[in-house]
């Protein structure tokens, strides 16, 4: 009943359009008679009638306006993100999404931000690319009365509500279950009492990924005593920098057991590094990955890779629901986590056609 | 004592001194703190140790290092555009390679896709040269246009997505040929170093460069076509950003148009500058560049032997940067001098008392 009253407003609304593109005062009134009928006929709650009219003000479109102003293109997982929302905020859905690519850049968000108040849209959603700096441009969304909703990175600000929303994911909590994983296979193969090396890749140090992924691993640490965390460095994210660090990482020490990368595309470098190094990566040495994107399936499939700790990029529908209890009046929670697994290599083979990412 | 001095002179009036100092304190440094440093082995039928690390991850570097020497001898301006060159040029390589989607499947053969990647970089390196030379826009600025877009235009060619090539042909450049020990992109670096040596030094080209670098105007009254030569360097500077590409995108076997050959525009300047290069133009050392380049790599693999943790890595390049240049600037050295004179002239007097 709902979605016909909806078509009807629409279809309303396109005649309007037309009619106004027309310019033609009979047919405009005609119109608007007509509209009225079936106002009255159809609907009576004011609050309808009210957004109707808004509709008639729009001309086109009760479409949702929602401005995306994302980090840039720097891994399969943010790929995943953005295509996330391309898929999710569609005509079809109500929605029209302006999507901005900052290439890794904070001056081209906040610009883009910017250029998301002047166009009027209704809804912000901001993917950060660092913690700092948002106040004044944040405080400019507020004031022009556009909700701001963040994915994935948290930003640092004294005022809270700059933001309606955090959606993202839990990375102290990915950073105990990649641990926990670890326990457990060790535990399969008889090694649970054997003297354990563990080398970390780190991300891009103080990011958000970096430091709740390091904070998680570090807090399950100290309950395997037998470990021993032998060295950290960052890989900068990026496979080629994962590449590197490893390879020194192998030199520096001979018994490493366990690389934990903080993110899959660091550990592709790494199984590269083991690989020139005539180690068995997988094998020799157990690989952890953080995200679980298509190619770490592909990874484990092939035995390179043991595990891989999802970190859901799928944030679209999360944020669409936020948006439509927005829009019905409701209050919404602050931070919201989205699901996420962890993927030993036994599972990838059967998992890996469900995987959009 | 006389002696001493003499051949002290002598040895620090020899250009490449500074840079080989550098490096030689870098590596005994290591020395002393990781014994192993020097430990070379043969692994898995390769070359393995740090030493084949610096000199296998520098060569990129010293790649883009030759190209911007000749730049900034000519110019006496940067070419900050390279880094992002070398994406763009790994771009095409890959997208003309297998589209936009990662596989394992050539459509066009290997060498043709190599070849459009190169000229991809010359031609970038040409727009830089035709708005430097023709248009005398400053150099910083010229490449500045570039140094944003490039990127950009990488990631329009592969849509935004990392782009994987999975056949195992295509890591043989950046990383082993089976059945040769040393790392590929070793030969291509110095493939590239006697090739450009070559040419500098069997034809005029060298000194026509550094002629238009110390002064254009003169330059141009005695004959020398100094907007093509100005043209040429920027053309070439293009083409060794592309090499290096091709490099950079063979390591990873994919092309990551935000990554690939991020802030090696600043890290070839430095190389420059390092191998006591001026940045104003005129005079350069191709060799002090590439003793520069390997100088940055060599501290950069040290640190990580020395188990620096990472967010202390900056601030330890950092100080050894700012030593290295103190160490080089003639002012310094100046002052140095007329402090040791007065010094020796104060002892003098005493003796003579």
């Amino acid at each position: 009943m709902k979605a016909l009253k909806r078509a009807l407003a629409l279809l309303l609304a396109s005649i309007l359009c037309i009619s106004f593109w027309g310019c033609s005062k009979p047919a405009e009134e005609t119109t608007k008679e007509t509209k009225k009928e079936t106002t009255k006929e159809t609907q009576k709650e004011p609050a309808k009638d009210e957004s109707q009219a808004k509709t008639e003000e729009n001309a086109k479109d009760d479409l949702i306006v929602v401005g995306y102003a994302q980090v840039g293109a720097e891994s399969d997982w943010r790929t995943a993100n953005t295509v996330s929302f391309q898929t999710t905020f569609v005509e079809e859905n109500g929605y029209k999404l302006i999507f901005d690519d900052a290439q890794q850049k904070q001056e081209n968000q906040i610009k883009a931000i910017r250029n998301f108040i002047q166009q009027e849209v209704d809804y912000i959603v901001l993917a950060p690319v660092v913690e700092t700096g948002w106040e004044t441009v944040l405080g400019e969304a507020k004031e022009a009365g556009i909700p701001v909703i963040l994915s994935d990175r948290m930003i640092d600000v004294t005022d809270d509500s700059l933001y309606v929303a955090w959606v993202g994911g839990n990375f102290i909590k990915e950073g105990n279950d990649c641990v926990d994983w670890l326990a457990g296979y060790l535990k399969e193969q008889g090694r649970e009492n054997e003297q354990i090396n563990i080398v970390t890749l780190q991300g891009t140090i103080g990011s958000s990924a970096q430091v709740g992924r390091t904070k998680g691993v570090e807090e399950k640490l100290s309950e395997h005593p037998n470990w021993t965390m032998l060295d950290r460095q960052t890989g900068e994210f990026t496979q080629s920098k994962g590449q590197e660090v490893m390879e020194s990482f192998l030199k520096s020490y001979d018994d490493i057991d366990v690389v934990i990368a903080e993110n899959d595309n660091m550990a592709f470098g790494a199984i590269d590094a083991i690989k020139a190094a005539g180690l068995d990566p997988g094998e020799d040495i157990i690989i952890i990955g953080f995200d679980a994107v298509h190619a770490a399936f592909e990874a484990m499939i092939a035995g390179d890779m043991n595990c891989s700790v999802e970190c859901n990029p799928l944030h679209g529908p999360r944020v669409a629901e936020i948006i439509q209890k927005l829009e019905r009046g409701e209050t919404v929670d602050k931070i919201q986590y989205v699901d996420e697994g962890v993927f030993p290599a036994e599972t990838a083979a059967e998992l890996i056609a469900t995987r959009t990412y | 004592m006389p002696k001493l001095k003499t051949l002290w002179r002598k040895l620090t009036g020899y250009s490449l001194f500074f840079p080989l100092t550098c490096l030689a304190i870098v590596l005994i440094i290591n020395l002393i703190k990781t014994p192993t440093f020097f430990h070379i082995s043969i692994n898995n039928g390769v070359l393995y140790g740090f030493i084949i690390d610096i000199l296998n991850r520098s060569s990129e570097l010293i790649i883009l290092a030759v190209g911007m020497t000749l730049v900034v001898a000519g110019s006496g301006g940067t070419d900050i555009s390279v880094g992002a060159v070398s994406a763009v040029a790994g771009a095409v390589t890959i997208f003309s390679l297998v589209g936009s989607m990662s596989s394992d499947i050539y459509r066009i053969p290997y060498g043709l896709a190599i070849l459009l990647g190169l000229l991809g970089g010359m031609a970038c390196g040409a727009f830089n040269g035709f708005l430097v030379a023709k248009l005398r826009i400053q150099p910083m600025v010229a490449t500045l246009i570039l140094f944003t877009a490039g990127r950009g235009i990488a990631q329009v060619i592969t849509q935004g997505f990392i782009l994987y090539v999975r056949k195992e042909q295509f890591k043989y450049l950046g990383n082993f040929i089976p059945g040769i020990p040393v790392p590929t992109p070793i030969f291509v670096a110095i493939l590239v170093v006697a090739v450009t040596l070559l040419v500098l030094k069997k034809t005029a080209l060298g000194l026509y460069i550094q002629t238009v670098g110390i002064n254009a105007k003169s330059a141009r009254l005695v004959g020398l076509n100094a907007t093509l030569i100005i043209f040429l360097v920027y053309t070439f500077s293009g083409l060794c950003a592309g090499i290096a590409g091709m490099i950079i995108t063979s390591r990873v076997y994919s092309i990551d148009a935000n990554n690939a050959g991020l802030n090696m525009e600043l890290d070839a300047i430095l190389a420059v500058a390092i191998g006591g290069n001026s940045l104003g133009g005129g005079k350069f050392s191709l060799a002090g560049s590439i003793i520069g380049a390997i100088t940055i790599q060599a501290l950069t693999t040290s640190l990580y032997a020395m188990k620096v943790t990472a967010d202390q890595l900056p601030v330890y390049k950092a100080i050894v940067v700012i030593f290295i240049v103190m160490l080089q600037s003639a002012e310094l050295k100046r002052m140095l001098h007329s402090m040791l004179n007065k010094h020796s002239i104060r002892k003098a007097g005493r003796k003579v008392a």
